[in-house]
């Protein structure tokens, strides 16, 4: 049971990296890895949004959506919890942490449309995960999204001082560094899959 | 006695400049040459045991490394820098990754990758996020992976032939398909399968097979001060305490694979490393993890290449964990 749920974490966080191996949620990625204080910023929301909206989820899938059998409203009915938290969350943080809030800007927002975000209920539900399980694969997840801002922040606040040609300063490069971490994580391939 | 007009007093007012005075002709371009001569020894071997082809695609690697340098710091309007070294050591170092049997064209491409997108994009030699000859196995590994695990065995002397014509799988593949047992059986006791791995006379990557030579030339480095044994050594240990734990042989993966090659010429490159010495430490720990996970779990034999890849993304970060605190740094602030 609980090598079980440990399994799914790290298969989620780390070798089944959904940054890194399955090239999803690289918009907020992207938009708000330039500094670490809004990456860290971002990994903390992101990795709250999706837990709670994966226990939301599973909660909605197994006590309303089973019995009245509208499984195939499941994307729908996804995307309306998650959208529904993240505003909630908006409000939240803009009351408790304003400054945040305005560095965060729009990204905060897309969480929505965050294609990772709607990827682990509809996984939960793919794999018959019971509700710790699929928290746990919306905490891995979280984490795993995390690292991947941590770790890119940091690159790229020392790129800031490199000596790069410009056609490639600012996103290119950025581009160019994702597409090289995820060729070192192609190491883990054949590992563990969730 | 009017001091401006004596000429004397004035040339020495001219000479005189801050510390340091005495040089000790340490630079880039020396340490460069040097680790690239260290590496000699391992690359003749390799050219021994497999042949003119072994040479073929050394030269091919070193070559390509040279000119795409040339070339992309030429498109880039920057100063031409390839007498510094730096490119003909991440040829020598892609050139003795690669298995001996490859077409000619993977060593063009491998240097490509290598030197244009993970070295000069990113602004050339210091700049570098990642291990450029990594990055370049790496990518020849996706590409063309039939090519990268064909190892051709030793053939013992200088031959002609191309070595394609005896081939055989990696001590650490035999591992991974078929056993411990199975890999024993092929060598004549468990003490001849050490003298053997540490001769280098097995299948493998050119560089990675002659462990006795490569040994020679990191003790030079690490004797001469250009490397310390910070990274190496956790490195090392970290993988054969892992490999020991999980009930493997310990010796057996201290002496097969990159993991020679990989510790003591990869993970010590200045750019892609942390530069503090706890730090080094964490990052050797972080790679003797991730090769241990990769070799016993992972769907490749042998994880050192991705290892330090991997362990290259957290460069910045340790270097940024444990940075020194200024003095009278408050610690909450953290």
């Amino acid at each position: 049971m609980f090598k079980d749920l440990f399994t799914i974490f790290i298969a989620s966080a780390i070798i089944n990296n959904f940054v890194f191996t399955r090239y999803l949620g690289l918009c907020i990625f992207f938009g708000v890895s330039k500094k670490m204080e809004t990456a860290l910023g971002m990994s903390m929301t992101f990795t709250a949004v999706m837990v709670i909206s994966a226990a939301l989820s599973w909660l909605v899938y197994n006590l309303v959506m089973l019995p009245l059998h509208i499984e195939f409203l499941k994307i729908v009915l996804f995307i309306g919890i998650v959208a529904g938290f993240v505003q909630f969350a908006d409000t939240l943080l803009k009351k408790l942490n304003p400054t945040l809030y305005y560095k965060l800007g729009i990204y905060l927002v897309l969480i929505t449309t965050n294609c990772i975000i709607l990827a682990v209920p509809l996984l939960n539900t793919d794999n018959n995960y019971n509700f710790l399980q699929s928290i746990t694969l919306g905490l891995g997840s979280g984490a795993g999204f995390s690292l991947a801002l941590i770790i890119m922040a940091s690159i790229r606040e020392r790129l800031e001082l490199a000596n790069i040609p410009k056609p490639f300063q600012g996103m290119p490069i950025a581009f160019i560094v994702t597409g090289l971490i995820a060729l070192a994580f192609l190491g883990f391939s054949g590992m563990i899959t969730i | 006695m009017d001091t401006e007009k004596n000429p004397q007093v004035e040339a020495r007012v001219f000479r005189a400049s801050v510390g340091p005075h005495i040089s000790s002709g340490e630079s880039v371009p020396h340490i460069m040459w040097t680790v690239s001569a260290a590496l000699l020894p391992a690359a003749g071997l390799s050219i021994y045991y497999f042949g003119l082809p072994a040479l073929s695609v050394l030269v091919l690697s070193i070559v390509s490394a040279i000119v795409f340098e040339a070339l992309a710091q030429k498109l880039a309007g920057a100063k031409i820098t390839i007498s510094d070294g730096s490119a003909i050591l991440t040829g020598l170092l892609l050139g003795m990754n690669l298995p001996a049997s490859v077409p000619f064209y993977l060593p063009v491409i491998g240097s490509a990758v290598a030197v244009i997108i993970t070295k000069q994009l990113f602004g050339g030699l210091g700049y570098n996020i990642f291990n450029p000859a990594l990055i370049g196995r790496a990518f020849l590994m996706a590409s063309f992976p039939r090519f990268m695990t064909t190892w051709p065995l030793p053939q013992g002397s200088l031959s002609l032939a191309r070595p394609d014509a005896v081939t055989g799988a990696t001590p650490l593949g035999i591992l991974k398909e078929e056993g411990y047992r199975k890999l024993l059986s092929h060598f004549a006791s468990r003490h001849d399968m050490y003298v053997q791995l540490l001769l280098g006379h097995r299948g493998g990557a050119m560089g990675e097979t002659g462990i006795v030579a490569l040994l020679f030339g990191a003790a030079y480095l690490l004797y001469k001060g250009y490397i310390t044994w910070h990274i190496p050594v956790t490195f090392i240990a970290t993988v054969a305490v892992l490999t020991a734990v999980f009930g493997g042989d310990p010796w057996l993966a201290m002496l097969s694979g990159g993991l020679v090659l990989g510790a003591f010429f990869m993970a010590t490159d200045y750019v892609t490393v942390p530069q503090l010495k706890r730090a080094q430490v964490a990052f050797g720990l972080g790679c003797g993890i991730i090769t241990a996970l990769i070799r016993l779990e992972g769907g490749y034999p042998e994880g050192v290449c991705y290892a330090i890849l991997l362990m290259n993304c957290f460069t910045p970060l340790l270097d940024r964990a444990f940075k020194a605190k200024k003095f009278g740094e408050a610690s909450a602030k953290a």
